[in-house]
This record gives structure tokens, sequence and C-alpha cells, in this order.
């Protein structure tokens, strides 16, 4: 088992680049998403061979070829078991999942959901374009209601998973959301996943400007974003607004959008990221009409799995002693025969 | 502890070389318990054993009729036997169900011990008996001794205070107490398993207290009523010198998974969902924690594969257990593993197929699944377990095979194998050969490639997270040769292809020459693999004494075979391969060596008879 460690040698985010080429389609929003994930490396003073990249099948998942760490780049949806399996064999190496709306909400909506409610040490990285890239333009589990692509050409019927519920009814114990092009605010959304005591999960709203630009145009398009988002800090009370002018306050079981103009600032919902019932509030179907929240949403802290296990195998050392194979193979009714 | 209930009579002893007796019941009568409990002991005695544990998929059929019933079938004796035997001397009939599906199996003159309490108008209608079998004359070539065994049961514990229920189901005990008489079997190996387990784990004295009494009160019946003319004795076999176990295929498997571990440095994560015949492995190895053995119960098939292939990854040796419907679900990741070229361990207990099939019945017919099974050129090396104590040395093998050649390995076991049970001469564990590991470490950065391939075996390096300036990159894409990089090349694709094949075929190199037994050459050889051994063995060897011209030859390895394959099968002018499928293995054969071979197929859910592979040689033999 390996150690991690941090050293005063300090690597930089070239030390994080190999020597591939990266392949996706100029303006896509994974290019930003890397360059944020290598800072986060950096700025984590993480060795580069104790950090492992899993990915699932995908646009995004090429992202392991192009991070100077282990990586796999395995089968559409099954990352989070391949990525369970090395915290299993290995619980101190830093895994890091990369996955795209269709490979974890759709075909690999199983693993993922299990590999949260089980608290598998991962941090996971959803990269939500709401669409499918890879195969060329059809709708997504996260597209929008309407949607029109070449599989849906009257507009698509189903009715798209918020993948922040998913994790909460998952029962993920971090749960964070940026943006792709929002890079100061990823890179600390995922030095907080990488610091908690548990998996995580971070769902990044990224573009693709070949099947589906825009796809998150009012919390990308500078100019108006601010109207739009509301960067949620624990501890501190719910403002946004381009000049701040906006506050959101309970009323009910609800959450409403009100101006500042007539609302004092103590009025507010103060954030609680460690209540995840105020994470549920945010989701789209209990409160309409709300900005979209970045930041960290939840954060509790759990037992990894994989912590649980080894704490498992220890115990059972203390109380059996070290496994021997000539007591496991002699024991029980046994009977001799002389020769 | 000694039975005081033992007490000498003075009837007749016939000493035999060998019995076969089936208990029959619901499926919660207790039957497998009886039976193990009935094997257990005879091991203990001594006695050469083989059992044939058969049971419905449905965990409570409905009670008293045909499909529920469950059946255990042991065979002991005083030589080597190979089968749990082709028809039983005593049948326990707890019901009329049990009694009617058994009776065409049964040797002349057997003895049917049935429980008359259990062949009222009602019992017989839930078995669909249009007349009582006791009394219809359908037995009168048996031997019939009629016991009212709940009767007998409950007055046993009139005083004891025991629920209804809990007294009702003693009674299997007071008919394995008559069979133990019957065969002058002492009590105190079953005595000594009823106090652990109700006693001792789960805090039920009382039960053990009465399931004990009943026991006893069996025994002493049989000895008091003189219901048989006469007890047999079947005497020790003359087995090998060494210590032996009594052993199930499937924890022969699991002991094995951890003698792969000890041997090769590598701690075991074994990820697994549950499926019939194979969960028992996962049963059994989660209790090896103190062996640092890791089991991860997956949410699918998919992740229980997947898991095993992170494992692998990260530098442990993932294995993953299943049985045929749950092995096409991984098909899809047992191919990242040959495309990525990590060791696993894929075990399939193989059961009746297609589809859900026959969950409880065994069957041998996922080879050609386990061989080609997967989209691509996609080469994997084969291996099948023989017996239940083999399973322990073919689950060595294969994990050597894993690691040595970096590649995932699909070892084929089956029902049969998985519930059946032989006495097993234990291996000193100082004669295991280590499984050697090679990590490439940081000392290795400047020049390291993850797929340059040792000139000996082609296995690319298995270099693992954590070690400083071998960062790498594997995934499912086509690889380049050498540096792992993702190539779209046609030339590359040609050659990895290539690659792929001839490392696996490479192993040939390691699997020792195919050994016939019987003739060296002549008219027949019969060419089988997996649980048809014991068949094949009783019946070659049979007739191998007689002076007839045939032999016999087991596969271990189905790919690659053993390099004097064809050249064995060339000696004899018919080969016999009989298969519990539609002639997979022949199939194989044809295509892949060109020969001709004779296919004898049988899927009945049920093993071959000894008789069954007599006939069809001496047909050939004319």
């Amino acid at each position: 088992m390996t150690t991690m460690n941090t050293t005063p040698e300090p690597l930089t985010k070239k030390d994080f680049k190999t020597d591939q080429d990266v392949r996706w389609c100029p303006g896509c929003g994974d290019y930003a998403i890397l360059n944020a994930v290598q800072g986060a490396m950096v700025e984590l003073g993480r060795r580069r061979e104790d950090v492992v990249f899993i990915s699932g099948i995908g646009c995004s998942s090429r992202f392991p070829y192009y991070m100077e760490t282990y990586g796999f780049h395995t089968i559409h949806g099954r990352a989070p078991a391949i990525a369970t399996g090395v915290k299993l064999a290995n619980p101190a190496l830093d895994v890091w999942m990369v996955t795209g709306d269709g490979d974890a909400l759709s075909i690999g909506g199983n693993h993922l959901i299990h590999a949260l409610r089980r608290r598998v040490g991962i941090k996971m990285l959803l990269f939500n374009n709401r669409i499918y890239g890879l195969t060329k333009g059809q709708y997504s589990p996260t597209s929008e209601v309407g949607k029109v692509t070449k599989s849906t050409p009257m507009g698509s019927l189903d009715t798209p998973f918020d993948p922040i519920q998913v994790a909460l009814g998952a029962g993920a114990t971090f749960i964070a959301r940026g943006v792709d092009i929002m890079g100061a605010e990823l890179i600390e959304v995922m030095k907080r996943a990488a610091l908690h005591e548990g998996g995580a999960f971070i769902e990044i709203m990224q573009n693709c400007n070949i099947f589906n630009d825009g796809a998150w145009a009012d919390v990308a398009d500078r100019n108006i974003r601010e109207d739009h988002l509301v960067h949620v800090k624990h501890g501190e009370p719910l403002v946004f607004g381009r000049e701040s002018d906006k506050g959101i306050v309970l009323r009910g079981l609800r959450l409403e959008v009100v101006s500042l103009a007539d609302h004092a600032v103590e009025d507010l919902l103060v954030w609680d990221e460690t209540d995840a019932a105020m994470a549920w509030l945010f989701c789209g179907q209990v409160s309409p009409g709300l900005p979209s929240p970045i930041g960290v949403l939840h954060s509790r802290p759990a037992e990894n799995f994989e912590d649980g296990i080894y704490r498992q195998l220890a115990a059972a050392r203390e109380k059996k002693g070290a496994g021997s194979l000539d007591a496991l193979l002699y024991s029980g009714d046994i009977w001799t025969v002389e020769g | 502890m000694s039975s005081d209930a033992k007490t000498t009579n003075d009837r007749a002893v016939e000493t035999l070389e060998q019995a076969t007796i089936r208990f029959a019941g619901d499926s919660g009568d207790g039957m497998q318990i009886t039976g193990s409990q009935f094997t257990n002991t005879s091991a203990i005695v001594g006695n050469d054993l083989a059992t044939f544990p058969d049971y419905p998929a449905e965990i409570r059929a409905p009670a008293g009729t045909r499909p529920g019933v469950s059946g255990f079938q042991v065979r002991f004796s005083s030589f080597d036997i190979h089968t749990p035997g082709d028809s039983p001397d005593v049948l326990v009939a707890m019901n009329p169900a049990a009694l009617v599906v058994n009776l065409k199996d049964l040797q002349p003159n057997a003895i049917v011990i049935v429980n008359t309490d259990s062949f009222g108008k009602v019992d017989l209608q839930k078995a669909k008996c249009e007349t009582n079998p006791l009394e219809d004359g359908s037995l009168d070539a048996f031997r019939l001794v009629k016991v009212q065994l709940t009767t007998l049961t409950k007055e046993t514990l009139k005083d004891d205070g025991l629920d209804a229920k809990s007294v009702q189901r003693c009674k299997n005990f007071f008919a394995l107490g008559m069979v133990y008489w019957l065969y002058n079997r002492p009590l105190d190996v079953t005595e000594r398993w009823l106090h652990e387990t109700f006693g001792m784990r789960r805090k039920k004295p009382e039960l053990a207290e009465a399931n004990i009494k009943v026991l006893r009160a069996g025994y002493n019946y049989a000895d008091i009523t003189g219901l048989f003319q006469t007890s047999y004795e079947v005497p020790k076999a003359d087995l090998a010198p060494g210590t032996y176990r009594n052993i199930q295929g499937n924890q022969a498997l699991g002991m094995g998974l951890a003698a792969a571990g000890v041997l090769s440095g590598k701690r075991i994560v074994l990820g697994s969902y549950p499926i019939t015949p194979a969960s028992d492995i996962l049963h059994q190895v989660a209790g090896y924690k103190n062996f640092d053995f890791v089991t991860f119960q997956a949410e699918d098939e998919i992740a229980a594969v997947c898991s095993a292939i992170g494992a692998s990854f990260a530098g442990q040796l993932g294995v993953t257990t299943t049985s045929g419907p749950g092995f096409a679900l991984k098909s899809e990741a047992v191919n990242l593993a040959i495309m990525t070229e990590l060791p696993l361990l894929v075990i399939d207990v193989q059961r009746g197929g297609p589809s859900t099939g026959l969950p409880t019945k065994t069957e041998q017919s996922d080879l050609l699944q386990a061989l080609f099974g997967r989209n691509g050129d996609s080469p994997i090396p084969v291996l099948c377990t023989q017996s239940p104590g083999d399973c322990f040395d073919a689950v060595i093998e294969a994990a050597r095979i894993a690691i040595r050649y970096m590649t995932p390995v699909v070892l084929l076991s089956d029902g049969y194998i998985a519930n059946g049970a032989e006495p097993w001469r234990l291996p000193e564990v100082s004669d295991l050969k280590p499984i050697e590991v090679r990590h490439p470490g940081a000392e290795d950065a400047e020049d390291f490639r993850p797929y340059r391939r040792d000139p000996e075996t082609l296995a690319r390096p298995w270099a693992i997270p954590g070690t400083p300036g071998l960062q790498h990159r594997i995934g499912g894409l086509e690889k380049q040769d050498v540096t792992g990089n993702v190539n779209y090349d046609p030339v590359n694709h040609q050659r990895m292809t290539d690659l792929r094949h001839d490392k696996v075929a490479r192993i040939a190199q390691d699997i020792p020459p195919l050994e016939t037994h019987g003739a060296s050459e002549g008219k027949v050889l019969v060419l089988g693999w997996g649980s048809t051994r014991g068949p094949i063995t009783g019946a070659v060897d049979r007739l191998f004494g007689r002076g007839e011209s045939v032999a016999r030859a087991h596969l271990r390895h189905l790919n690659p075979f053993p390099s004097n394959l064809a050249e064995v099968m060339a000696r004899y002018e018919t080969v016999l391969v009989p298969e519990m499928n539609k002639g997979q293995l022949a199939l194989i054969l044809r295509g892949q060596l060109g020969l001709e071979v004779q296919s004898y197929s049988k899927v009945e859910g049920q093993p071959f008879t000894t008789d069954e592979i007599m006939h069809r040689v001496e047909e050939i033999l004319g």
C-alpha cells in the first residue's frame, strides 16, 4: 500500500499534463475543466503516482489520457464500479472519477447510486452538457423536456434527472456544483471534495459547443450569469445578483427570491451545508424559478466504505490471528489414514 | 462425546463394499442437512464417498408436491469410488411425492423407509397420487419399512415444552437415527454438530437437545423394533495415507482462493453478486477476513467483475464468482480485462441454461460462452474443475496463469461439483508452489512502457498505482504496441490482435501433457472435461478391467489445450466425448483440431451415471 505524501518539491500544472494531444473539439468546455483539475492537483500538493483517474465512455471520459497520473479509461457506465475496486485494493490512492450525463445517469445509473450510497471514497466529477456528444447529438437523461435532437425529431418526452437530486437521493455525503468556465470556483470545490472524508460528487455544468451550444447559457454568459447563479457558502445568507441586490428566503417549505430593496439581509436563509434538506429545497421541482446554486451544497462527514472494510479485516485478524493456510485446511472434522 | 444410545443387537450384520442412500422430502424437511450429516459421519468412519444434493429452485416449493421434492444422495464405500451411485439401496421418503418421484431410480429390493404419518388423503392429492402407493402394489419390488415418523417424534418430545413447529422439524433426525442404526454408524459426529450449530452458534441449546433426543430415539427404535432383519457394515476404504476432510466444490474453491492469495502475496479482492449455485463461494470467503481477503457484494454482476478489474489494476488479485446468466452480463467487462491485459479470475459455476434455465441443476453448457461470448477476437484461457477436492488445485492454477500471463482466466465449475462432496486428501501447505509476481518499480521509470512484453510469456508489465514514475493510462480502446497509447492504425491492430492471441496460445508451454488411463492405444478413448470425470472414470476403469480396449482422459485446460491432445486422440479408433451440453467440446475439437469425435450429450440437469457411459462405450465396442 502506498502512502500519500506532500513534499517540499512543488509540482506545477505542467507536471500533470501528458504527452498526448488533447482531442476534444475546439471550444469544448472540457478544456477548462482539465485546466482546473490540474490546478487543483497542484494546489493540493498531490504526487502524480498517488492519483488515479477512472472514466467511463463519452467525450468527458477521454480525460484520463490527459492527466499525468495513473489512469483507466474503462467501459460505458462502469467507472464507479471499477473505481470502487481500486479503492478496495488500495484505499490510500487518491481516486477521481470522470463521467458524463449519459455515462453516469443513463447506462451507469445503477453503479452511480450504489457507489454514492456506499460512500466509497471516490471523488466524482460529472460533466453535464445535457447531450450525447461522442455519438453525435442524441438527447441525454439531463436534456430538458422537448429537446429536439437526431433521435427526438419531435422533441424528447421524458423528464430529465437533476444530478443533484440523484446524489441527494442516493445519500451522498458531499455534493457540489460548478461551471466549466468558472475555474477558480471549480478549483475550490474540488479541493473541498478532495479533503472531504468520504466520497464526493461534483456536477460540472459544461457546454458542448457542437451539439448543444448554450447548454447552460444563463449561467455561462458573463453579462447575465450573476442574476442566474447563487454562490452558496456555509454560514452565509443567500445573496445574489449582479448588484448583490437579491436574496433567497424560506417561505413555508419553499425557497423564494426576494429583492433586498424591501428585505433585510437578516431575513435571508443562511446556508447550512450540513443540512441535506436545504439542498433539496433548491431542486427545481420543489422551488421553481430559483437561480442555480454553485458551490458546496451539502457536506457531512462519513466513514469511507473502504475504511470500514479494512476496519473489519483488522478486527478479524485481531480476533482470529493472521490467516494461516494450515489452520484453514486442517480444521473441522478431519481424519488421518495411516500409511 | 460418545452416545449412550448405541446398543448392541443380536441381529445379523452383513458387510458390504458400498451402499447408496437417498434422503427425500419437502424442501423444508431438512433433507440436505440429513444427507450432509450422514456424509460427514461416513467420512469420519473412513469410507470413500460421493454425494449428490438435488433440490428445487424454489426455497419452499408448495409442500407435498412433486416439484417440491428435495433429495440428497450419498454413496459410501470401502473402495475408491467416483460417483454418487446410479441407483440407491435405501430411500428415505418423507411424503408420497418424495416416494413416487424417486422409485424409478431404486435398486431392485431396495429398502424404502416412509413416513406413514404423511400419507393421508390430502398428502396423496398434493402428490397427485390416485391410489396410495403404500397399498396399491407399486412397492412390491422393494422392502417397505413403514414408520410413523411424525407421531414418534412428537411422542419423544412430549415433555420438552417445545412448540409444535419445532417438534415437527425434528423428525428428519428420527429417520437419520434409524439409518445410522441400519449401517452401524456412530451418532457422535452429528450430536457434536447439533451442539455446535443450535447450542453454540444459534444459542438454542433446547433445540440441540431435542434433535439429539430424537436422533437417539430413531436409532433405538430401529434397534428395538426389529424393523430390519439385517444391519450393514461398510468398512473403511483403503484411501491413500494422509489427512482428510470431507469437502464440497464451492468450499474448496474458497479455500483455493485463500491459498492463491497467500502463495502470490496478493490480497484477493472478490467482487460478486448472489447467484445460484455460486453464492456459497462468497459466503465461504467472507469468513476469510483474517487472510486480508476483501469481499464485496456488488449491486449487480457487472459491478462485481468491474470491481475485481479495478482491484487488479490497483495491484491486487481481482476475482469474480458467478453462474451462466451472470457471466453473460460480465462479458463486456471481461473484454476490458483482455484489452488492458490485467489478471482476473472469473469463476463460473455452471447451471442449466439458457436464460434463467435450471438454477439448481447442473450442466456444462457455458463452455462456448467462456471461449467466445464476447465481441471481437478476444482470446481467454479457460480451465475447469473436475471434482470437489480438485477445485482447490484448479483455482490456484488459474490464478497462476492469470498473474504470469497478465490475462483474465475463466474457471468453469458446475452445480454438481459445487454442492457435491468427497473426502479430500489435504495437501501439505509447504508443498504448494509460490505464485511469482513481478511489479516494476520506480527504478524502471526511465524506460517504462506499459505494453512492452516479456519475451517468454508475452505478458505486459504489471505496474501499479503508487509507484513513482510509472504513471500510465490504459483503457478499452486499441493500444499501440509497446507504448500502449490509443491507436487506430490498421497494421497495429492486426499486430495487437495477433499478440493477444499468441499470448494465450503460449500458455500451452506451461500445461502438462494430457495423460491417459487404460489402454495406451486402441478402440475407444473417452475424453471428458469437468465433472464428468467421476462417471467416466467409473465406467472406463470397469471396462478396461474386463480387458476392453478403452482409455480415458480428462482435460483441465480447455484453452489452450495440452500440446499433445491431437496426438493422444489419434491413437484411438473412436474418441467419445460425453458432455452435459449439446456437444460444445466436440465442436471445438472438430473445428480446432480437425479430428472426428463422437459426441455423447446429456442435458437433463443430472450428471451422467456410470452405467450410461459404460453402455455407450459398449455400443461402440460392438
